[in-house]
């Protein structure tokens, strides 16, 4: 395990480390844990498709079938999507492609169960259901998050969910993986500095508890 | 990135990038729907001042599967060969609220002009001797897609009608750019006067450097470039700088032969060498259209505000 304290990242502006959500066996607890409910759900993974939003999600989605691997005798396949070009907001910002998609099956008359870090507006999962829907018909598709921070803007609902975190808008969940960020598995929320006498009242906790979401 | 005018306007970093975008896109032509959302509502129009059917359709292809809409302005047919200047030509079709416009021209510098007089994007399809951008990243882009990423110290060889070739004169800036070795291999009649400005070696005898080059670059013979006769004749021209299917043998056992089109088979290329193992013509074509979606891209995407 390691250390607790701010992990390097690209800082916004002037954001500042506020606390630590998970460490790396936290992270492992969470996919292992996600990994069953998959197969659980899906009544074993023959059928099934993870589909990894880049970049953070693909090395979620990697992790997660390694995991089925261990308890099921399932080599699930692993894809990358990019959804740069089905975003809404091509026109206001620069919004630069990671890479290249790559689903190595037919997803038609597969479970595609998409895989990122973190959910927040919902935008990036729709656009993910525009590039999927490209690539074929899947039979079903299902959302699997690290991170549910709350703040939708579209109605848009994760099947699995490694934890339910308060935020507010102004900050940042900050999840680092080995494989992408050369960095200690963590997750953390950073944002501004806080303001004495101003409290965490208008965190969006929408009554959820942490953990898995009742499905 | 606001234009496309000439590769002389990119940094290293830019056409890394536009390479790594290309990847993205390559994958979308590669789709059994081949077409993203990502320009809906745009429009590119192609404003063509000279024949020119593949780079016009490249483009096209590429706009389409960026789901902009497309126009195309020819001259023939259109108010150009009334008598119109190009500077009204081109305000009447951005007042028709366009995105981009695509300019191919006979006299150099075209593009640029263009640019100066509207607020839409200019993507310099090919100015007279000047620069022909997209064609010379195609060219990059295909020699990265072979060989790996980097085209540091790669050794080219670009052979031919230099002296009128746009083609030439962007491939030796863009590959410069990479890292990559340049040569350029024709008779002195068809090297431009001066080569101050062309970061590249000189050859006369093609056949002294076919042991020491990776590339090899064919222009085509612009004969409605040349006014005069620059060389005895076209077996005289074929013999001396012809990628004969002999001299194709005597390449390394890896060396790639390129041509940006349209061929003159027997000319300045065997049918043998073009339709070989060597050969990446058939995927310049290709990776033109990606290469293209990419410029597209970064120009219409993010407003032009970076880059």
């Amino acid at each position: 395990m390691s250390a607790p304290g701010p992990v390097d990242g690209p800082a916004s502006d002037d954001a500042v480390f506020h606390t630590r959500v998970f460490d790396a066996d936290d992270l492992r607890r969470a996919h292992t844990r996600i990994a069953h409910e998959i197969v659980e759900r899906n009544h074993g993974a023959d059928n099934v498709v993870l589909v990894g939003l880049y970049t953070r999600g693909v090395a979620i989605a990697r992790r997660l079938a390694a995991s089925i691997c261990t308890f099921e005798d399932a080599d699930v396949p692993v894809g990358a999507l990019d959804v740069s070009f089905y975003r809404d907001d091509i026109a206001l910002r620069s919004v630069q492609p990671v890479g290249p998609t790559e689903v190595p099956v037919d997803v038609a008359d597969r479970t595609v169960v998409l895989v990122d870090d973190v959910l927040f507006t919902g935008r990036t999962v729709r656009a993910a259901l525009d590039a999927l829907t490209e690539l074929g018909r899947p039979r079903a598709v299902q959302l699997a998050v690290l991170i549910d921070r709350g703040h939708r803007e579209l109605p848009v609902r994760a099947d699995y969910v490694g934890k339910n975190l308060p935020t507010r808008t102004a900050e940042d969940v900050r999840v680092r993986l080995h494989e992408t960020d050369d960095s200690d598995d963590v997750v953390e929320i950073w944002g501004p500095v806080e303001e004495p006498g101003r409290s965490a009242g208008d965190r969006s906790s929408e009554g959820r508890s942490s953990g898995s979401r009742p499905s | 990135m606001r234009h496309l005018l000439a590769i002389d306007d990119l940094e290293r970093s830019d056409v890394e990038e536009l390479m790594e975008l290309t990847d993205s896109f390559l994958e979308v032509s590669g789709r059994e729907i081949a077409k993203v959302p990502a320009l809906r509502g745009r429009t590119v129009v192609s404003l063509f001042y000279e024949d020119s059917t593949r780079t016009r359709i490249s483009f096209e292809t590429a706009a389409k599967r960026l789901s902009a809409d497309t126009m195309t302005f020819g001259v023939s047919g259109s108010s150009a060969a009334k008598g119109e200047s190009l500077r009204d030509t081109v305000r009447t079709i951005e007042a028709m609220g366009i995105d981009a416009v695509v300019v191919r021209h006979a006299s150099a510098g075209a593009p640029q002009r263009v640019a100066g007089w509207i607020d839409a994007g200019v993507v310099n399809a090919g100015d007279g001797r000047h620069e022909h951008p997209t064609q010379a990243l195609l060219d990059c882009y295909t020699l990265r897609r072979r060989l790996g990423p980097s085209l540091e110290g790669l050794r080219v060889a670009i052979v031919g009608d230099v002296a009128n070739s746009r083609v030439a004169r962007s491939d030796v800036k863009a590959l410069r750019l990479l890292g990559a070795q340049i040569t350029l291999v024709a008779p002195p009649t068809l090297l431009p006067s001066s080569l101050r400005g062309w970061p590249a070696e000189v050859a006369h005898d093609l056949d002294s450097v076919l042991s020491d080059v990776d590339v090899v670059i064919l222009l085509r013979l612009q004969r409605e470039r040349q006014s005069e006769a620059l060389f005895p004749s076209l077996r005289e021209y074929s013999l001396r700088y012809g990628m004969t299917a002999d001299r194709a043998r005597r390449l390394g056992p890896d060396a790639l032969v390129m041509h940006p089109g349209p061929m003159n088979r027997g000319v300045e290329i065997d049918a043998e060498v073009a339709d070989g193992a060597r050969s990446t013509i058939t995927e310049q074509v290709g990776n033109g259209v990606a290469v293209r979606m990419a410029v597209l891209y970064r120009m219409l995407a993010s407003g032009g505000t970076d880059v």
